[in-house]
C-alpha cells in the first residue's frame, strides 16, 4: 500500500529536522524517513552522532554533547506532529508529482510513499582511503568513529588521516587515551580552523608527519602498522600503529538522485541562487547535502528552515493556482 | 528494554554463552558510544521477534574489559554470534535491521 503525504523530508541531520521542526509548526505533518543505524556518519541523526563536545552551536554557553543536541532537535520535531520511518530510501522517482518514494525493495511497483513537496537533507558520509586492505580491517584498528573507539587504544600509538576540523578533533579526542597520535596530511598545511590548529600544535601527545599519505594499512587480524609514502621525495616507509582514524572529508549522498537532481561533479545538489529550490519543481535540498562550502551544523540548520519555508510557499501556490 | 535481553559481566560470560539452547548474539557495547544506542531498539525488537531461535545478550565494554580483550573487539559496536558457545560470526559497527537479520539468517 502507497502512502500520501504532502511533505517529505530524506534525512535527519540538523537540517532534515530543522526543515520537519518548521513543517510541522506550519501544519504540514512531515514525514522524516530517518536513515538506518551505521557507523559511518550516514545515520539517524547525522554526522553529529559521532561527536562529543559541539562548541559552536549558538545558544550552548558550555557546549553540548552532539547527540544530545540531535535527540532533542528529534522531540521538538515531533512535538508539532513529525512522523518519522527509520528506514532508507531506496529510489525515488521525480519525473511526475506527487513524487514517489520507495523504501526497501527498489523494484517493487508501486512506491512506499509519494510526496507533493520533497526535502532532500540526506547529508554526506566519511570518505574511506580506499586502500587494498582498509576494509577488511575496518573495526580491527581501522576507524571511522573516533568517539566510538577511542576508548580501544589507551596506552597505543596510532595515526589520524585528514587536515580538517574533524580531523584535529579527533586527533585531539585521541590524545585521551593514545600515548601518541600522529597526524598525516598529505600537504603542509592543515585546512582546519586556527581555533583547532592552535589546540593541535599545543597537544604535546600529537605529532604532525606533512606531505604525507598513507598507501596501505598493514596486519594480519589487526592493525599493525601503515606504509606510508612522503609525497615530496616519493619514499616509502613504514609507520608501526594499532591505529588508522580516517578523517580526510564526506562525500553526499545523493546517489538515489543521479540523473534526476542537477549536481556538481562531486555529487553535491545544486540549488538555485540563495533558495533551497532544486532544478525539479516541489524538490528542496538543504544541509550538507547541497552544501560543500561551509558544512557546518548551524548552517544545515538554517538551510533546513529556508527549505521547509520555500516548500511551505511553494504548496500554498500550487493550492492556490487550482482554484 | 526488552526482558529477554540479559546483560552479561566478565563473571557470567562463559557459563551463560556455553549453556544455551540456542545461538547467542552478544553486543558489545558502552555508555558512550552512539551508534551503539542506535541500534539498541533493533537489537530489542531482534530479541522479541527471534525468541526461541536466538537469544540477545549485552556486555558493557567498560565493567567487563575481559572478555572484550579476549574476543578483540576494538570498535564498538560489535556483535559476536556464539553457537555452541563459539564465536560463528561477527558484524562490525552500527547497521540497520533488515541487514542485520540477513547477515544472521545464514546462522539461524
Amino acid at each position: 500500500m502507497t502512502e500520501a503525504r504532502q511533505i517529505i523530508i530524506i534525512g535527519s541531520g540538523p537540517a532534515g529536522l530543522t526543515a520537519a521542526i518548521y513543517a510541522s509548526r506550519a501544519q504540514l505533518a512531515p514525514l522524516v524517513i530517518e536513515g538506518e543505524p551505521s557507523s559511518n556518519s550516514d545515520q539517524p541523526g547525522g554526522q553529529l552522532m559521532l561527536t562529543t563536545d559541539v562548541e559552536n552551536y549558538p545558544g550552548f554557553v558550555d557546549g553540548v554533547m552532539g547527540p544530545e543536541l540531535m535527540v532533542a532537535f528529534r522531540e521538538q520535531a515531533a512535538r508539532f506532529g513529525t512522523d518519522y520511518v527509520t528506514a532508507k530510501v531506496s529510489r525515488v522517482d521525480l519525473s511526475a508529482r506527487p513524487f514517489g518514494l520507495w523504501v526497501g525493495d527498489p523494484d517493487a511497483s508501486d512506491p512506499t510513499y509519494t510526496a507533493e513537496a520533497l526535502i532532500v537533507a540526506t547529508g554526506a558520509k566519511s570518505l574511506m582511503l580506499q586502500l587494498p586492505n582498509e576494509e577488511r580491517l575496518l573495526g580491527y584498528g581501522v576507524s571511522t568513529c573516533a568517539t566510538c573507539d577511542g576508548f580501544f587504544f589507551r596506552g597505543h600509538e596510532i595515526a589520524v588521516v585528514g587536515g580538517g576540523d574533524s580531523a584535529l578533533e579527533e586527533a585531539i579526542f585521541l590524545t585521551r587515551f593514545a600515548d601518541k597520535v600522529t597526524l598525516i596530511h598529505r600537504r603542509g598545511e592543515l585546512r582546519a580552523s586556527k581555533v583547532m590548529r592552535k589546540r593541535a600544535h599545543a597537544n604535546p601527545k600529537i605529532e604532525f608527519l606533512w606531505h604525507t599519505s598513507v598507501i596501505d594499512v598493514l596486519g594480519d587480524k589487526k592493525v599493525q602498522s601503515i606504509k606510508i609514502r612522503n609525497n615530496e621525495t616519493g619514499e616509502e616507509s613504514v609507520l608501526p600503529v594499532t591505529g588508522l582514524f580516517v578523517a580526510i572529508g564526506h562525500q553526499p549522498n545523493t546517489a538515489i538522485f543521479k540523473g534526476q537532481l542537477d549536481m556538481e561533479d562531486s555529487g553535491y545538489l545544486q540549488t538555485l541562487g540563495t533558495t533551497t529550490y532544486t532544478n525539479v519543481e516541489g524538490v528542496f535540498a538543504c544541509g550538507d547535502v547541497q552544501d560543500h562550502r561551509y558544512r557546518q551544523a548551524v548552517t544545515a540548520a538554517g538551510s533546513g528552515c529556508m527549505a521547509a519555508i520555500d516548500a511551505e510557499r511553494w504548496l500554498e501556490d500550487q493550492a492556490a493556482s487550482r482554484h | 528494554m526488552s526482558e529477554k535481553i540479559t546483560n552479561l559481566s566478565d563473571a557470567s560470560f562463559d557459563e551463560h554463552v556455553k549453556s544455551s539452547d540456542v545461538p547467542v548474539l552478544v553486543d558489545f557495547w558502552a555508555e558512550w558510544c552512539g551508534p551503539c544506542k542506535m541500534i539498541a531498539p533493533v537489537l530489542e525488537e531482534i530479541a522479541d521477534e527471534q525468541a526461541g531461535k536466538l537469544e540477545v545478550v549485552k556486555l558493557n565494554i567498560d565493567d567487563n574489559l575481559d572478555v572484550t580483550r579476549r574476543f578483540d573487539v576494538m570498535s564498538i559496536p560489535t556483535l559476536i554470534l556464539f553457537k555452541d558457545g563459539e564465536p560463528a560470526m561477527r558484524i562490525v559497527g552500527a547497521k540497520g535491521k533488515g541487514q542485520l537479520l540477513q547477515e544472521l539468517s545464514a546462522h539461524l
